[in-house]
């Protein structure tokens, strides 16, 4: 473990903006009111699949107060991430139901909601892709003009004539030969359904368009405002310097704030509207029911493996059913192929993955980016190959995890500072007290006392999904009285990033972490740039930009003090916030302060100037990967994790406690302990929800059934874990600000598959389908003759 | 429509409003009256972030009529500390990290204040059942309840302020 000794880095201050939440005085977007204001609100499809014939606006339009009513004919803009599939407002065919097809401005929501019940919208019923094998069937398409679809060519490969939005790959070595090494082949399949983000605070979206320019101005909850006015800018056909986006505080994101969601429908609704501001406040029916969710999938693994535990071949589909647009799913499907086979050595490997568009809501990075959806397969298959070659579970991932020298399945070479799987493997393992499986003696005895207990271990990976080319900015600049303003590029959504960033630059500058004020509300008219506050990027790349940014500050000042002192830049030092000469007097010490706006001599002669400085980050030595067999460098960083639990289950009620989950993480070096914690602890709630709990349940036409926190629990207070044990690994990423790496979706991704581990261990029986609910684990206990 | 006035003391100042009668309260104290600090998470009483004190009873203001609330007694986050110095509850939120995106902390904390004025030494469990109705996606609890029974716990050296230390 490091034993470094740094003054910031490492410690747990309080997160900086704590006192703005706790007194109500931090304004988020849905707290905003602007003179002028109007609402907007949103007419939804009944239907998964049907042709709009006629819409009648007529009557809500009448309406007093109603300002704007506008369809999909009004607006001719084309959206998309990856894919340039989706419209503002359904045009012509609805694809899912629950998706926005007449909008309403007016004075109030009152008024917008009474509106929409004066609009009549005829709808012809097409018969709908429901399912995964509907969708790959494509006897009915979702998207009939598949072909035609502008997409980023060579990393995403959309299927002529299907309903395959991406079919991307990994194929190394040969997996053939590789099965025919084999002692034992195991075979599997495990599915999940879509999941929503469900942050306590929905998407809205305000936007301003000037009447007499092209100039619009956002303030949405947004993960990425960079990637908002991007992507506005390239829909409408505008500089981006004509879009301004503002992102106040931000009541959570999860990946589903990320891209571009309602800002389009409120900027065109503003421009009907002679510029008067609107407001589009996603309902939480809303929320779940026409904002994207995390895509459903079935994976199925066959594994390949020798008498000793040797890993031979794999081979694996992944079949997304990532609803009726692609926005973030084509590229969770991609990262799929470089990471879906978890921390493992494979020497043969076939990995497809594939998007598919079927009639539902759509589907969007949700965190963990795919990765708590393929480990809940890969980490129940490696228990199940284990077990059938009779081999404990914790040797088997042994056998194979990821170490120095290994090469991951995209050709990747491990090295000494990639992260240590092994080590989050052991330290888990070791905490729960982990000897193996229970005897079916053991458990038979077990199920007597109406109570049964049961341990499991599941491993975990995951590096950002993003561009090669991925870069992020930040900007000091000192006041008068030695005070450093910084401006970063990333969204302090409540992961406290902005705590982190002013850690880090406190520490380069040896400064009191008071004096560095972190200028929240990033705007992209004032801010650096930043790609977008997702992937678990953010501490490993932003603090990366901070750190030079602190540098270049620092070297500003020495070159200045060098010139007043009369010596080399290299003879001087700093520390108490002033720079001085190694040797001689400190009393002639320099304070930071008195550089700041420049150096003024006793007959008053100046030199220097106002000191400002700026660091950059951009993603190095990422490639593209071969669009044939998925090769390359795509991973920046990889944190690698396990989670070890032990439950108890109720043999009647099917009910499942958590007695104790130990879950660790190699971070490289935690920069703010409370925080990484507070990441550790709030992730693995919230794949409980995930394993326990949550999904989207439809109706046999494709309705959502449960769009609301009644019907779609999340955990509360009262679904904890009796004891959750953070564990914080730490050996150092060399190129990560100060050896860090990110963590901020890990502590959700195998949540599932350690609990299901845990259940088999519990009661012999495996689970295939999350959520693992009581009913259904109580069904399967009365299936199994336990009693 | 008619409206209604009514009268009620709101953070410990009287104030006299006309409502209509169909107000929710979430929308008096939001829209009319400015006090942004209590959210709204749901509209449907699933979520809690709306929750504010009426007569020292933790609710959902978005369910409750603003009428209702003649001769009442209500306080929302902006009346929980002072300037110059915060509640115990926020200190102990703060300094515990029960914070992260802070949408649901207002609510949270007024929740927690419910229960502490009534029932000053809550075990973990009463804690986590009388909060249960306050969702959080981002904190998973523990830190919430840890900073609840650290407030409960302040003028005891007991086992459970030192598990609370310990990251429980």
């Amino acid at each position: 473990m490091s034993d470094r000794q740094y003054r910031h880095v490492g410690q747990s201050p309080k997160r900086i903006e704590a006192q703005e939440k706790v007194t109500g005085r931090a304004t988020y977007t849905f707290d905003m009111e602007l003179p002028g204001m109007l609402h907007a609100k949103c007419l939804h499809s009944p239907y998964a699949h049907a042709e709009i014939v006629a819409i009648d606006t007529s009557a809500a339009k009448a309406l007093p107060g109603v300002k704007a009513v506008l369809t999909g004919e009004d607006i001719p803009y084309l959206l998309g991430l990856y894919m340039i599939d989706k419209r503002v407002l359904a045009r012509g065919k609805v694809r899912y139901q629950g998706e926005a097809v007449v909008a309403v401005a007016a004075v109030d929501e009152e008024t917008a909601e009474k509106a929409l019940s004066l609009i009549k919208v005829e709808y012809k019923e097409l018969p709908a892709v429901l399912t995964i094998d509907e969708a790959l069937e494509g006897k009915i398409l979702v998207h009939e003009d598949i072909n035609e679809l502008e997409y980023i060519k060579g990393v995403f490969f959309p299927q002529p004539d299907s309903n395959i939005a991406s079919w991307n790959k990994t194929i190394k070595g040969d997996i053939k030969q590789g099965f025919a090494e084999a002692d034992l082949i195991v075979e599997n399949e495990l599915s999940l359904p879509p999941v929503g983000h469900a942050p306590m605070e929905t998407h809205v979206a305000i936007a301003q368009a000037d009447p007499y320019s092209k100039q619009i101005k956002i303030w949405s909850s947004t993960q990425s405002p960079f990637g908002v006015r991007q992507l506005l800018a390239k829909a409408l056909g505008v500089s981006k310097g004509d879009i301004q986006v503002i992102a106040p505080y931000v009541g959570g994101g999860f990946g589903g704030k990320a891209g571009i969601h309602l800002e389009p429908l409120a900027t065109v609704l503003s421009r009907v509207c002679k510029g008067r501001p609107v407001k589009v406040t996603a309902t939480r029916e809303e929320e779940f029911n026409q904002l994207p969710s995390r895509a459903a999938m079935r994976g199925r693994v066959k594994t390949g493996v020798k008498k000793d535990g040797t890993i031979t071949a794999v081979e694996i589909y992944y079949d997304w059913d990532s609803g009726a647009y692609a926005d973030y799913g084509v590229n969770v499907g991609r990262a799929a192929t470089y990471s879906g086979a978890g921390p493992y050595e494979i020497p043969n490997i076939e990995l497809h993955s594939r998007t598919l568009y079927t009639n539902k809501v759509f589907s969007t990075a949700y965190r963990g980016f795919g990765h708590l959806e393929t480990h809940w397969i890969i980490e129940r298959q490696m228990d199940m190959v284990a077990r059938a070659l009779g081999m404990d579970p914790y040797e088997f991932r042994m056998k194979n995890i990821l170490r120095d020298g290994s090469v991951t399945i995209s050709g990747e070479h491990i090295n000494a500072y990639s992260g240590r799987p092994d080590k989050c493997l052991e330290a888990v393992a070791k905490e729960i007290g982990w000897t193996g499986y229970r005897s079916p003696e053991e458990r038979q005895a077990a199920f007597k006392t109406g109570k049964v207990r049961g341990k499991g271990l599941a491993s975990l990976q995951k590096a950002p999904a993003m561009p090669t080319n991925t870069s992020t900015a930040a900007i000091m600049q000192m006041d008068e009285d030695g005070n450093v303003r910084l401006m970063v590029g990333g969204v302090d959504m409540g992961q406290g990033s902005n705590t982190v960033m002013a850690q880090i630059a406190a520490e380069v500058l040896d400064m009191p972490l008071e004096k560095i004020k972190v200028v929240w509300e990033n705007d992209t008219d004032r801010h650096p740039y930043d790609w977008s506050t997702v992937a678990s990027k953010y501490t490993f790349m932003g603090g990366n930009a901070v750190k030079r940014c602190a540098q270049n500050l620092l070297k500003q000042m020495k070159e200045l003090a060098a010139q007043i002192l009369r010596c080399p830049v290299e003879e001087l030092a700093y520390g108490e916030e002033s720079i001085y000469h190694v040797q001689h007097s400190k009393k002639k010490r320099i304070a930071y302060k008195d550089l700041a706006m420049g150096y003024s001599y006793e007959n008053g002669n100046s030199i220097g100037g106002p000191l400002v400085a700026h660091g950059v980050y951009i993603a190095e030595g990422l490639t593209y990967l071969n669009p044939d067999t998925g090769q390359g460098l795509p991973a920046l960083d990889w944190t690698f994790g396990a989670h070890g639990v032990e439950l108890e289950v109720d043999i009647e009620t099917g009910e499942v406690e958590i007695i104790k989950i130990a879950s660790a993480f190699d971070v490289g070096q935690a920069i703010n302990r409370k925080l990484v914690e507070g990441q550790i602890i709030g992730g693995v709630l919230q794949g409980i929800g995930s394993a326990l709990i949550e999904g989207f349940k439809f109706s046999p036409d494709g309705r959502l059934l449960n769009p609301s926190f009644t019907d779609n629990k999340i955990p509360t207070a009262k679904d904890i874990p009796a004891k959750i044990v953070p564990i914080i690994v730490e050996y150092p990423q060399l190129d990560g600000p100060f050896g860090a790496r990110g963590i901020g979706e890990h502590p959700m991704i195998s949540v599932p598959s350690v609990i299901a581990n845990a259940l088999y261990d519990a009661l012999g029986i495996d689970f295939y389908e999350l959520p693992m609910s009581p009913e259904k684990i109580a069904l399967a206990i009365k299936k199994n003759g336990i009693q | 429509m008619d409206k209604i006035k009514i009268q009620f003391v709101l953070n410990g100042e009287t104030r006299q409003v006309e409502v209509e009668p169909d107000l929710l309260l979430i929308d008096l104290l939001r829209e009319r009256l400015g006090l942004t600090g209590t959210k709204v998470g749901c509209g449907e009483g699933d979520c809690g972030a709306c929750t504010v004190l009426l007569n020292g009873k933790n609710v959902n203001s978005c369910l409750l009529l603003a009428a209702r609330v003649n001769g009442c007694e209500v306080v929302t986050v902006e009346g929980l500390g002072s300037y110059d110095k915060l509640h115990p509850l926020q200190e102990a939120f703060i300094a515990e990290g029960a914070v992260q995106c802070g949408f649901c902390t207002p609510g949270m904390l007024l929740s927690a204040k419910s229960l502490l004025d009534v029932n000053a030494r809550p075990t973990r469990e009463e804690i986590a059942r009388h909060i249960a109705g306050n969702l959080c996606r981002c904190t998973g609890y523990t830190k919430i309840i840890n900073a609840i029974e650290k407030v409960a716990c302040a003028d005891r050296h007991c086992a459970c302020s030192r598990e609370a230390e310990e990251g429980r």
